[in-house]
């Protein structure tokens, strides 16, 4: 099981660096959210995919699961809506001020 | 005592969330924020004196013993880093009266900078790896509302590249925290040290440390990965441009100084990768400031030979070059961000940036000229400011451990920045007064005297200063002493 996770990850990041290396900045913006997407299934499965009762003492029960990887990724899921919000209005906001969403057109002069 | 730790973090914090309520009150926001950061100041200076004289302090944060619980650890070099970055932040306050726009500073200015400072000192202070990703979102989120406060078409541009390659190594960060729990199953800095040590550094934790410090030399902008930073800091406001130059880079350096000399020391590949890296940084950093004719981008082009010194220093790793580092890195926050706001009180004097279009500063505005000269030659390293001592001690160590070539690129690279700064002093300040020149209001070089006067405090103090500097090598040469106050044994 952690072995198909492991290559679903990686699949999540391959999809998400090509979407990075386009040029529009509403494909970049969704490359990251996969990106981080990929980042959080990692978590999960480095932190063992195994079944167990939820971190909670009791008596009787010996076998619990890992509660650092999830804490970790609610955390982390939390940051990354947050930036992803915060790019989506950056990009309109630089679309409607340079009135154009290609990267390749955004590069700007010396002295400015 | 040891819950005074928390409070150079929790209060910027709070009060930061309160001055949201008060944006449009500029007054009342300016006081607030002065004698929040004056607070700030006194409680750091007493955690570095206490520090100095008891050992580390920790504070388990809601009693969670480590290493379950998130610690935060106050040891030499954490608390050393807070105060300069309080006394600066000051410096940067005060110059804001009078250089913001008001426009800009009810837009939540004072927020943003106080959210900075929280993320800045929540990652000195923090024990644990996953709560400096956590702090380094929370600075980085006060720098996305900083840099593009105001919203003009050249800011939204390049805040858009600056988010992006942030965003992309915190993910880079995440994954490599999510491998390194998969290998030892801790992210506690000093139980992640203890285990390392006991399993020894095989090939796939030394891959885990540089997949580490890629994430680290992109926040920090190491040479290959400098690239994002020139342009992003030098469109934003001048005081903003002072606090980034000065602080946010030098969290990236932190964090590399703290996880090489604690953790991953035991795989020699890493240090001498950093010795070339240095190199390179060095030498590109400073023929980027000589390309250019503006003048705010040539300073923001000189952090980046900056950082390679530092990274030399981490690289020889030995008692005397962590010393060299650590005084360099003190050294260097200060006279950044005061050249930062030189250059912005140039830029004002003279109605543009452009090198080409400047003169005869030093008949109109002599005070200002001298300050630019003394911040220069402190940055090139003259005897006997603040710059010389952490070069002399990077460069002898390098000669000590027989790296040759690359002392001799830091000679080198020395001369450079020299002609660098000299270019602005020649352009700016010589020659014949443009009409254009306007008058400085001289509360605007308050500020700038006082982060003049601490780097030559540092530099001529350097005896008083440097048994302190002395220490906190000696602590960071040997991670015994760290995991010890951690975990007690």
């Amino acid at each position: 099981m952690e072995i198909f996770m492991s290559i679903v990850s990686g699949c999540l990041v391959a999809a998400g660096v090509y979407l990075l290396l386009q040029r529009q900045i509403l494909k970049i913006i969704i490359g990251t959210a996969i990106l981080s997407h990929a980042a959080h299934l990692l978590i999960l499965t480095m932190g063992k995919l195994d079944r167990g009762a939820p971190p909670i003492i009791k008596d009787g029960i010996t076998k619990y699961a890992d509660p650092l990887p999830q804490a970790l990724i609610l955390t982390s899921i939390v940051i990354s809506f947050g930036v992803t919000s915060y790019l989506l209005v950056l990009a309109y906001r630089t679309y409607n001020e340079n009135r154009t969403d290609n990267m390749e057109q955004l590069r700007g002069t010396d002295n400015e | 005592m040891s819950n005074l730790v928390i409070l150079p973090i929790l209060l910027p914090l709070l009060i930061g969330a309160v001055l949201i309520f008060f944006n449009k009150k500029i007054v009342l926001a300016r006081v607030i924020t002065t004698i929040t950061l004056l607070v700030n100041i006194s409680s750091s200076t007493y955690l570095l004196a206490y520090v100095y004289n008891n050992g580390t302090l920790i504070l388990e944060t809601g009693n969670w013993v480590a290493p379950f619980g998130i610690i935060l650890v106050a040891d030499g070099l954490a608390t050393l880093l807070l105060v300069t970055t309080n006394l600066i932040a000051f410096a940067c306050l005060l110059y804001t009266f009078r250089s913001l726009d008001s426009e800009r500073e009810q837009f939540y200015f004072y927020t943003f900078f106080l959210m900075l400072i929280t993320g800045v000192s929540g990652a000195f202070l923090t024990g644990d790896l996953f709560n400096l990703f956590v702090f380094f979102e929370v600075l980085l989120m006060a720098s996305y509302g900083l840099i593009v406060l105001g919203g003009t078409k050249a800011q939204l541009r390049e805040s858009l590249k600056y988010v992006l390659i942030n965003l992309i190594s915190s993910i880079l960060f995440v994954i490599t925290v999510a491998f390194l729990y998969s290998v030892t199953g801790t992210v506690n800095m000093a139980q992640l040290a203890e285990r390392v040590g006991e399993v020894g550094q095989s090939g796939i934790l030394t891959t885990i440390a540089i997949l580490l410090f890629v994430v680290f030399a992109t926040k920090g902008a190491l040479f290959p990965l400098y690239f994002w930073l020139p342009k992003s800091y030098s469109i934003p406001p001048t005081v903003i441009s002072a606090l980034f130059g000065a602080l946010l880079t030098k969290v990236g350096v932190y964090s590399i100084l703290r996880v090489f000399t604690l953790i991953f020391v035991y795989d020699s590949i890493t240090h001498d990768l950093f010795i070339w890296l240095a190199g390179f940084t060095m030498v590109l950093g400073v023929l980027g400031a000589l390309s250019t004719n503006n003048i705010k981008l040539i300073i923001a082009y000189n952090i980046i030979p900056a950082i390679g010194f530092m990274m030399l220093g981490i690289g020889v790793f030995t008692a005397t070059s962590i010393a060299g580092t650590v005084f360099y890195l003190l050294h260097d926050m200060v006279v950044k961000a005061a050249l930062f706001l030189l250059v912005g009180a140039i830029i004002i004097a003279s109605g543009t940036s452009d090198l080409r279009k400047m003169g005869g500063l030093l008949a109109t505005h002599p005070l200002l000229s001298w300050l630019f000269f003394i911040a220069a030659l402190t940055l090139v390293g003259i005897p006997p400011f603040s710059g010389f001592i952490g070069k002399l001690l990077l460069l002898k160590s390098a000669f000590e451990e027989g790296y040759i070539i690359i002392a001799i690129t830091g000679l080198v690279t020395s001369l450079l920045i020299l002609l660098s700064v000299i270019r602005i002093f020649i352009g700016a300040i010589w020659g014949k007064p443009v009409e254009t020149n306007k008058k400085v209001p001289t509360s605007l070089l308050l500020p700038i005297s006082l982060l003049v006067l601490l780097s030559i405090m540092l530099g001529v103090g350097g005896e008083y200063i440097y048994p302190y500097v002395q220490q906190v090598a000696d602590q960071l040469i040997d991670p015994s002493n760290y995991i010890q106050s951690v975990l007690k044994g």
